[in-house]
């Protein structure tokens, strides 16, 4: 033992020296370390050369019951989401949960009212499945024109994709025996705040995961832990975290988060409420906002879309602000309800440019312009902005938001 | 009116899915009606006490389900909120920080709209709920019943809902008319021409 650690400690002397003596030779190629590296490690972490993060807005006066951090989608590949780098929004802070005491209670319009610990539940049939989950106020700086500093991770964070792991909702409800008349579930979380929304039974019947997993892993606190609720495709705050309760009833709550906070104000006064699904929406996040281009010529535009309602169709760019558009390749797998890659190569010719994504998913729909979205409802309704973000490319190569005038 | 309407519509349409689609992982369960005379599959888990359940079941519905009894005045309130309620919502619910509580009333059409519970909640429900279930903010779960009908019996006597000496208690708490009970619709979207050429 003794000996070995002399001999690390030894072969590490050697490389600093050889270090040294490399990068004073002019027009060498990089060192590589030559020495003995890190042990292994129980949990692994990242290199600490990496630096991207979730963006925390510490000027912000938001309460902590409006605290939120988005992703950092420029810096992300692929369409998985690392967990320690999905969006967070949380109502009243992140308890920290003992899974051990952890209790999902399913009781209301049903035969058996059942208690289930999670260790129980994660004896019964699981599934796997990839989903992006997108809060119902992403984007909504866009809603007035926004801020042309703003870039794709501030304007468009809080949309994150995993794969998560769980007992589906319909077999934990079917072993409760659902009565006739039942038509709601009100989910209810074990924070602070109890935050609690009302599912339309046929959505929980559908494809409603209680999930533990995510990326192969327990959800992490702000995700869940020990337990969430997953409805593919719906805003987030209905997928209720630090699941304790679910409640089978005939009529919805109406609780705080379905009246007065996650409702859609028209202009003519009125507000939409239960707007449950999130529409198909895409977003270049390379190049985006706050890139340089370092000169004319080749570079690959890439970005990723997602739909509500089911798989991305399409995805098409235009540089010239809309006027035309081409088709870009969809990177498999392409999956229902889930971020999917897109990519396309541009030949920037040097000038201004305009350049933005449109998506259209299995359902046909295409996603629109901004301004036809404010035309129908405004500027007040604040979530579900699903339209074309455009980024504008200045001739020397700055990109800023081009939806600010 | 619209939106009442459309939940007895989507009710209905809900019982009918839930009765006959079944997932197909589900398939290989054992054949049973979704009627009291079915039986679990899987056996795990277990009933709950009464005590465990009414420890966690908190909800409190529009027709007043789920209230417990007990009883308050905006007069008794007025002390509640000082104490309580005040620093964060200002000495009249106007002035915040945190959300604004009163005022905003004719606002929701204009372009500045200011969505408070007078304005804006349409259930007075739904205020007794979210006091009882997460405020005071750094503190939830510490009112007596009391205090939250007292709390929530202010908060609308400075909207002009109730008078300062109406008693709100379990009967008389979902009789409250708030004034945009009728102001929201069913989820219409997609609402835009969403067939475009590629």
């Amino acid at each position: 033992m003794d000996t070995s650690r002399r001999w690390f400690l030894r072969a590490g002397a050697l490389w600093s020296s050889t270090a040294l003596a490399c990068s004073g030779r002019s027009g060498a190629p990089p060192a590589e370390p030559r020495a003995i590296g890190a042990p292994i490690s129980g949990y692994g972490s990242r290199s600490p050369f990496e630096r991207a993060a979730r963006f925390v807005n510490r000027n912000t006066k938001a309460p902590l019951e409006e605290a939120a951090s988005q992703t950092p989608l420029h810096d992300t590949y692929g369409i998985i989401t690392p967990s320690s780098l999905h969006f967070e929004r949380h109502h009243s802070g992140v308890p920290e949960i003992d899974p051990a005491a952890h209790r999902l209670t399913i009781h209301g319009l049903v035969d058996r009212p059942l208690v289930f610990t999670v260790d129980e539940l994660k004896r019964l049939p699981s599934t796997s499945r990839i989903h992006f989950l997108e809060c119902s106020g992403n984007s909504s700086s866009e809603w007035r024109g926004g801020s042309s500093a703003s870039d794709v991770q501030r304007i468009h964070g809080l949309t994150s994709c995993s794969e998560w792991t769980g007992v589906p909702a319909a077999l934990l409800l079917r072993e409760c025996g659902v009565r006739p008349g039942a038509a709601w579930v009100l989910a209810e979380g074990a924070d602070a705040g109890k935050h609690d929304r009302s599912i339309p039974m046929q959505k929980m019947m559908e494809d409603a995961l209680v999930a533990y997993g995510q990326n192969g892993e327990p959800l992490r606190p702000e995700q869940g832990y020990p337990l969430r609720l997953l409805l593919p495709g719906w805003e987030g705050n209905a997928n209720v975290k630090w699941l304790r309760r679910l409640k089978v009833m005939d009529q919805p709550a109406m609780s705080r988060e379905e009246t007065s906070k996650y409702t859609d104000l028209m202009p003519d006064g009125t507000a939409r409420q239960f707007t449950f699904v999130m529409e198909p929406k895409s977003v270049i996040t390379r190049p985006s906002g706050g890139d340089t281009l370092p000169g004319a010529g080749v570079h690959e535009v890439t970005g990723i879309a997602w739909s509500g309602r089911g798989a991305i169709a399409r995805v098409e760019i235009t540089t010239d602000g809309g006027a035309t558009w081409a088709a870009a390749d969809l990177q498999t797998p392409v999956l229902p309800r889930a971020h999917t890659r897109f990519r396309w190569l541009w030949t920037w010719d040097g000038r201004d440019a305009l350049i933005a994504s449109r998506c259209t998913d299995e359902t046909g729909y295409t996603q629109p312009p901004l301004g036809e979205l404010v035309a129908k409802r405004g500027t007040n309704s604040f979530y579900h902005n699903n339209g074309i973000q455009a980024w504008r490319v200045a001739p020397d190569g700055t990109i800023t938001n081009g939806n600010h005038a | 009116m619209a939106i009442t309407r459309s939940w007895l519509v989507l009710g209905a349409a809900v019982a009918c899915s839930a009765t006959l689609s079944r997932p197909p992982q589900l398939s290989a369960s054992p054949q049973r009606s979704e009627s009291a005379s079915q039986t679990p599959t899987y056996g795990v888990g277990r009933a709950p006490t009464a005590a465990e359940l009414s420890a966690i079941d908190i909800d409190v519905a529009p027709d007043g389900k789920g209230l417990p009894p007990g009883r308050g005045t905006a007069a008794a309130g007025k002390d509640v909120y000082t104490r309580r309620c005040e620093t964060c919502h200002g000495p009249t619910g106007k002035e915040g920080p945190q959300d604004v509580l009163v005022g905003g009333q004719g606002s929701l059409n204009t372009p500045s709209p200011q969505k408070t519970v007078g304005s804006y909640w349409p259930y007075a429900t739904t205020l007794w709920d979210y006091i009882r279930r997460a405020m005071p903010f750094d503190h939830p779960g510490t009112l007596t019943a009391d205090e939250i009908y007292a709390a929530t019996a202010y908060v609308l006597f400075m909207n002009g809902v109730v008078g300062d000496h109406d008693e709100l208690n379990p009967q008389t708490l979902p009789q409250v008319q708030m004034p945009n009970r009728s102001g929201f619709v069913a989820d219409p979207r997609p609402d835009i021409p969403v067939k475009r050429k590629p």
